[in-house]
């Protein structure tokens, strides 16, 4: 398997739950990885409101619902589902090969930068 | 008195009957049914919930065997009437016995279409027909047995859903290039595929079965292209024909069922027909609408009050699959000479309108997916009202501005009630004269909407604008993903036999769910299946996946039972051992009698509940929290009743249940309350010599001092009583209602007379389904050495490590 650029092997599919989410600390990034029915996605694991750990949130459809204080956020785009939220999530690409998870540290990417 | 003799037990010739002994005061016919089969008059058009499981036999039963007492008719059943003797006036049954009759009705009705296949007569080769046809069914019917229904219109298409219900692996063959081509376009008929399919029934069309295979029994179909489908059973649902061959072995006119004109009257002077038997102007009929109008007109005919006439109205055709919703009317042939076709579609609702328009009136409707406005098309389609003015809403009709109105134009006769025969003026006069005011009264008093519910709609409008003071009953719909009431969802979730949050939610939801109804949804399959459904972790909140209280930190708390609040020396030390072991940074003493270990990781959890060697006190769930006991008469000097132990044991009947929210108990050995049970969901307050029970106390967000359910003698009273009002929370509590706001919407008073003062009956189902519950639940602890998932606490190390790399 090669390495280009960050791709990072994680862990194998079935770690993952459907409709689940795992926390995973790499290096000092934690990101939470998602299994929506076989899609995977991953954001990174802290909530920007007051700092929930996403990985613990429900899904619904392809978003996920921060435990703490039930704030919604795409899990694909990372945009928050409210137009209202200051700020949207870091989300990194993410790729499955021989039922192995990848995930690119490198990539990530915010689709806008918070609201001062 | 003048004979009367009928031969047919079904609805239309009984609906005749009671429609002629309501002609006059006194009974001017001796009336005597004859009836093939050996039941009462029951309502076949229900039979497909009775095999979907929505209804016992018993329950569609339209005339007991009092009303038949009552009204002196005499009634030979499972006799089959082989003859007429039209010269004689006399009918002979097949043991040969001979009755006479000065008038004879006809309404032997129909029979289920055989087509000529080869092996329709093999064993477990089914039709679906009458209510021993159910049965038959229903005792075939098993997990996992493959099935095939032949016919892919109305009834088959209910044969089908009933039976994968039952849980048989179902797969429908139409002849046909769409599914209920008679009532649907292609369209319409795609859309209804989809929607059939989504419920997990496979459909094959157009397929023409060429033979039924198997030796002695059938084992599978085989295609006039030379496939073959496994089937260990087989339902032909192709069509009903005319039962008319009695009648034309006695020389009546009879085309393909029996003639009969405007009058219901046949080529024989004295003999009258009716129902599916009958022919009309070259119509026969199926559905039974057009046949409660013919039984009208004949009791007119038949008692000397010749003049109603039967016209056969535009014929209207609703599925009766629960979250299939079909409605067609009026004629769907948009070939004929200036109709106007108008139609809307949003394939992701699945939701398809079409209007057929002629000379600015409404010709046909074809309704799938969003039936919302059935009843005003079929009004403005029967009345040919001039759509001239609404021609830019037609496909999305507002609301009538006078409520009243749809209503008032409506004439008295008017069907409401499609399966019980219940017309308008029946329903008018029955809201006067028992001042009925709420939806409840109304299906008590008149039948209507007891059935199929489908005119529950009308009926409220109805009621609305005769009462006065109508009751509106209150009913809260889940949320938007699945927009039922919870009553209603309880009822599809347990007629339809669904076990798993994801299937509920594909078939009667949006496919995703939310944050609020995937809990409730997972509450309400739990306490529906006593614990036997299919737990789905992905719609629980994070503290019913870890069975602990997440924290601001993302930290968890950690509560074990202390049932009653009493603990022991030798747990306290394993408490203390395990806050140090694990470095927890409070301990404290919850307001529950309990102690709380907060700032556990999530990780440490399996290994913090091994340790601590107790069962999780469920102080995070929507369940069982506790029972609050003061020290009785174990210690006190004031205590008449033994609280301590009473609570305990009432804390192990009922721990580790689920209810709609967090349920809080107490215990007290005297009035003077000590441990506050008169603020508690449930509370026992001893007295010299009894127990008060009370329910429905609050001391948190809202304050509200319990209702007294009930005072007992002896603490086996007092704890059955307290279940009884628990599993009846569990079953009735809307998700996330406190028993406080439980007790107030429905009142007290009918909250003990559906608990403690229920009929026995009900007392010891209700109490059957809470062990039934209580045996399958468990200490969700334990999932410390069997996880539910493999990660369901650990935080995933990636296989690569990070120093492997130098990260940018």
């Amino acid at each position: 398997m090669t390495n280009e650029r960050g791709w990072i092997k994680i862990t194998p599919i079935e770690n993952i739950p459907p409709r689940e989410g795992r926390p995973v600390r790499v290096g000092d990034v934690e990101i939470a990885i998602f299994n929506l029915n076989g899609r995977f996605h991953t954001i990174e694991n802290t909530c920007p409101h007051k700092g929930g750990p996403l990985c613990d949130g429900m899904v619904t459809g392809t978003a996920v619902v921060c435990p703490l204080h039930g704030r919604h956020f795409d899990l694909v785009s990372g945009l928050p589902v409210r137009a209202q939220e200051p700020s949207c999530l870091t989300v990194f690409p993410t790729k499955v090969e021989d039922g192995i998870i990848f995930v690119d540290l490198d990539g990530g990417y915010k689709a806008f930068e918070d609201a001062a | 008195m003048r004979r009367l003799v009928v031969v047919g037990n079904g609805m239309a010739g009984v609906a005749c009957v009671e429609h002629i002994l309501k002609q006059k005061e006194k009974p001017e016919f001796e009336i005597t049914i004859f009836g093939d089969e050996t039941h009462v008059n029951y309502n076949r058009i229900l039979l497909s919930l009775v095999l979907a499981g929505e209804k016992d036999a018993d329950e569609i039963v339209l005339n007991d065997t009092e009303w038949y007492k009552t009204n002196n008719i005499r009634t030979r059943l499972g006799a089959r009437i082989n003859r007429i003797d039209r010269t004689a006036h006399t009918v002979v049954d097949e043991h040969g016995s001979i009755t006479p009759y000065e008038k004879l009705i006809l309404a032997t009705g129909s029979s289920a279409f055989i087509p000529p296949i080869p092996g329709v007569d093999k064993e477990n080769v089914h039709v679906f027909r009458t209510l021993d046809d159910t049965q038959a069914l229903l005792a075939k019917a098993r997990k996992g047995l493959k099935t095939a229904v032949i016919g892919g219109g109305l009834l088959g298409l209910e044969a089908a859903r009933g039976l994968q219900v039952r849980g048989c692996e179902v797969t429908v063959i139409h002849l046909m290039d769409s599914l209920m081509e008679r009532q649907l376009d292609a369209t319409g008929g795609e859309y209804l595929k989809r929607r059939i399919e989504n419920l997990g029934i496979r459909v094959m069309l157009p397929k023409q079965t060429a033979a039924i295979c198997g030796n002695g029994h059938v084992d599978a179909l085989r295609f006039a292209n030379g496939e073959e489908l496994e089937a260990g059973l087989v339902v032909i649902a192709a069509g009903i024909r005319p039962n008319a061959s009695l009648a034309r072995a006695a020389g009546l006119d009879v085309n393909r069922g029996i003639v009969v004109n405007d009058f219901m009257e046949t080529s024989d002077p004295d003999i009258f027909a009716v129902g599916e038997c009958t022919e009309h102007r070259g119509q026969t009929f199926g559905l039974v609408a057009p046949l409660y109008d013919q039984a009208r007109v004949l009791a007119a005919t038949i008692t000397d009050n010749r003049g109603p006439v039967f016209t056969a109205a535009a014929p209207a055709a609703k599925l009766k699959i629960m979250g299939v919703d079909i409605f067609s009317a009026g004629s769907i042939d948009e070939s004929e000479d200036g109709v106007e076709v108008l139609t809307y579609e949003d394939p992701s609702l699945g939701a398809y309108k079409k209007l057929l328009v002629k000379d600015n009136r409404l010709h046909g409707i074809i309704l799938v997916g969003d039936v919302e406005d059935e009843y005003t098309y079929l009004d403005w389609l029967k009345s040919g009202t001039d759509l001239s003015s609404m021609r830019r809403t037609l496909l999305f009709p507002p609301p009538a501005g006078d409520r009243g109105l749809e209503i008032a134009d409506m004439p008295d006769s008017e069907t409401i009630c499609g399966c019980n025969g219940v017309r308008k003026g029946e329903i008018i006069h029955a809201i006067h004269e028992h001042a009925i005011t709420t939806m409840k009264g109304l299906k008590e008093h008149t039948r209507a909407s007891t059935s199929c519910g489908t005119c529950a709609g009308l009926c409220e409008k109805l009621l609305r604008a005769v009462a006065p003071d109508f009751q509106e009953e209150t009913k809260t719909t889940l949320c938007a993903c699945v927009p039922f009431s919870y009553e209603r969802l309880r009822e599809i979730v347990r007629s339809q036999q669904l076990k798993s949050v994801e299937e509920v939610l594909a078939v009667y939801g949006n496919r995703k769910g939310c944050e609020v109804c995937k809990p409730a949804l997972s509450y309400m399959l739990d306490m529906l299946w006593c614990g036997k459904h299919e737990e789905d972790r992905s719609a629980r909140f994070i503290n019913d996946r870890v069975h602990a209280n997440i924290q601001k930190d993302g930290t968890f708390s950690v509560v074990p039972r202390m049932r009653g609040g009493v603990t022991s020396p030798a747990e306290l030390r394993r408490i203390a051992d395990v806050a140090d072991k694990y470095k927890v940074p409070m301990v404290k003493v919850t307001g529950s009698q309990r102690l709380d270990l907060l700032g556990v990781n999530k990780a440490d959890l399996p290994n913090v509940w091994r340790d601590l060697g107790m069962p999780s006190g469920q102080a995070y769930a929507k369940g069982v929290r506790m029972v609050k006991t003061c020290v009785g008469t174990e210690f006190c000097r004031f205590g008449v009743q033994d609280s301590t132990n009473t609570g305990i044991e009432l804390e192990r009947r009922l721990e580790n249940l689920f209810t709609p929210h967090k349920f809080k108990m107490g215990v007290v050995g005297c009035p003077r309350n000590c441990a506050e049970a008169t603020v508690k969901d449930l509370g026992f307050v001893g007295q010299d010599g009894s127990w008060q029970v009370v329910v429905g106390g609050a001391a948190g967000k809202s304050v509200r001092k319990a209702d007294l359910l009930i005072t007992v003698e002896t603490t086996e009273q007092a704890l059955e009583a307290g279940e009884l009002f628990f599993q009846y929370y569990r079953e009735n509590g809307n998700y996330l209602e406190r028993s406080y706001d439980f007790v107030e919407r429905l009142g007290i008073e009918k909250v003990r007379k559906d608990t403690v003062y229920a009929p026995e009956e009900d007392k010891r189902k209700l109490l059957e389904r809470l062990h039934r519950s209580k045996e399958y639940a468990q200490d969700a602890w334990l999932e410390r050495d069997h996880p539910a998932t493999a990660t369901q606490f650990v935080q995933i190390e990636p296989v690569e490590r990070v120093r492997e790399r130098v990260l940018v």
